[in-house]
């Protein structure tokens, strides 16, 4: 049996006809590096952020209003870290070791969405962050569901599935409020206030300055651009936030003959001194996590000698 | 930062979602000994009653083909039609075939 060795042209054209047609690609495929090295970029990031993300609502779980809150707040926690888990392990199909991820992560090397740099403050927050920042999350992923990368997608599906959840238990926390007293209404109009502009923010800079956007869009890594989700979110988001009487913080609010509303820009200057670290818990987030994994250390290190025992 | 990975080997895990359905890979765990990669695939992968049946498995226990460089792995099967029912014209009349 005769094998000839492709070239690395043969293989690009192989692998943007399978793209075209809307096959996945899978992890022992060939590939080309700066789409492996796209994926490792935006899958680990992913997963940086649903981990990281659990430190804001971590912060309320033995201040819940009640049993039930607690119950619902903690399973939604949960999730969170294992979504973080569903993504590291598809990420790690690139070939680079979750240790790696977690070692870039504390080097300052990879990101994590910069919503998680914003402090949980009050009860309200809680409402806020699961119907805004995992509704964002959400617009995201079912686009993402559609990723040209196999184990990516099935990890969004699954994702997917979990996150309805998420948004609804935060709805419900504003609407709960809202049907309560004019302090409990103003704590959730201030929530909104705080959250509305950073959740906007979660889709990243306008497509224009979006450098990878294009080569992401015709690998179909990414399914639509930032500016495309962000609008989706915002039409479906302001009802939603009128339906229970809560007011959307732009002045520019207008709704459009077709449905769609027109709004004021995002205050870029704030969004790019958070992403580079300046937000009001940047530090405070990082330095939780190696503080919690320095302090894990010794669990592993015993665990892996308990394993090498076992075999 | 200590440079050993201390991370646990990592495991695959299949889903059965109800008994007689085929298992399927759901995705992958860290774990150090068996009976933590089972219950992390369960905390994992199954929060929403998602199985009734697991298996983790050492991914590198797996065997498996890599799509380029064994591009005729699955040729034998390309010319063998007659082992699909397809290929066999039947008489009309014939039932219950």
């Amino acid at each position: 049996m005769e094998t000839t060795k492709k070239s690395e042209k043969e293989l690009l054209l192989e692998f943007e006809e399978k793209i075209n047609g809307e096959q996945k690609i899978e992890p022992l495929d060939w590939m080309p590096e700066e789409y492996r090295q796209h994926l490792i970029r935006q899958i680990s990031q992913h997963a940086h952020s649903e981990v990281i993300g659990m430190q804001p609502e971590g912060n309320w779980i033995t201040r819940a209003p009640s049993l039930k809150s607690k119950k619902v707040l903690l399973a939604k926690i949960q999730d969170e870290g294992g979504h973080g888990l569903y993504l590291y392990s598809a990420a790690e199909t690139l070939g680079v070791t979750r240790d790696q991820f977690i070692q870039w992560l504390h080097e300052g090397k990879s990101k994590y969405a910069s919503v998680f740099n914003y402090a949980a403050l009050t009860w309200a927050d809680m409402g806020a962050i699961g119907w805004l920042v995992d509704g964002a999350a959400i617009t995201n992923q079912v686009s993402l569901q559609r990723t040209s990368y196999g184990p990516y997608s099935r990890a969004m599906v699954r994702i997917c599935k979990e996150e309805s959840f998420h948004q609804r238990q935060g709805y419900k926390i504003m609407q709960n409020m809202m049907e309560g007293t004019k302090d409990q209404q103003e704590m959730a109009q201030d929530a909104l206030n705080r959250w509305w502009w950073p959740a906007l923010m979660m889709f990243g800079p306008h497509d224009g300055d979006s450098p990878r956007t294009n080569l992401a869009m015709k690998w179909k890594i990414k399914r639509e651009t930032n500016d495309q989700l962000r609008e989706k979110f915002i039409n479906k988001t302001i009802p939603q936030a009128e339906l229970i009487g809560l007011k959307v913080p732009d002045s520019n609010l207008e709704l459009l003959t077709d449905g769609t509303y027109k709004h004021s820009d995002i205050n870029w200057d704030e969004f790019w001194q958070v992403v580079n670290g300046n937000g009001p818990c940047n530090q405070q987030r990082l330095a939780h996590h190696i503080k919690v994994h320095n302090d894990g250390a010794w669990v592993r290190e015993s665990a892996m000698l308990t394993s090498l025992i076992e075999e | 930062m200590s440079t050993t990975d201390t991370q646990g080997e990592l495991w695959e895990v299949f889903i059965q979602s109800k008994a007689g359905q085929p298992f399927k890979h759901a995705g992958a765990i860290h774990a150090y000994d068996r009976e933590m990669a089972i219950e992390n695939a369960r905390d994992t992968y199954t929060r929403r009653g998602e199985g009734t049946g697991l298996w983790v498995v050492k991914s590198k226990h797996i065997v498996s083909v890599q799509p380029n460089e064994e591009g005729y792995f699955f040729d034998p099967a390309n010319d063998k039609v007659y082992r699909h029912p397809t290929f066999y014209d039947m008489p009309e009349g014939v039932k219950n075939m």
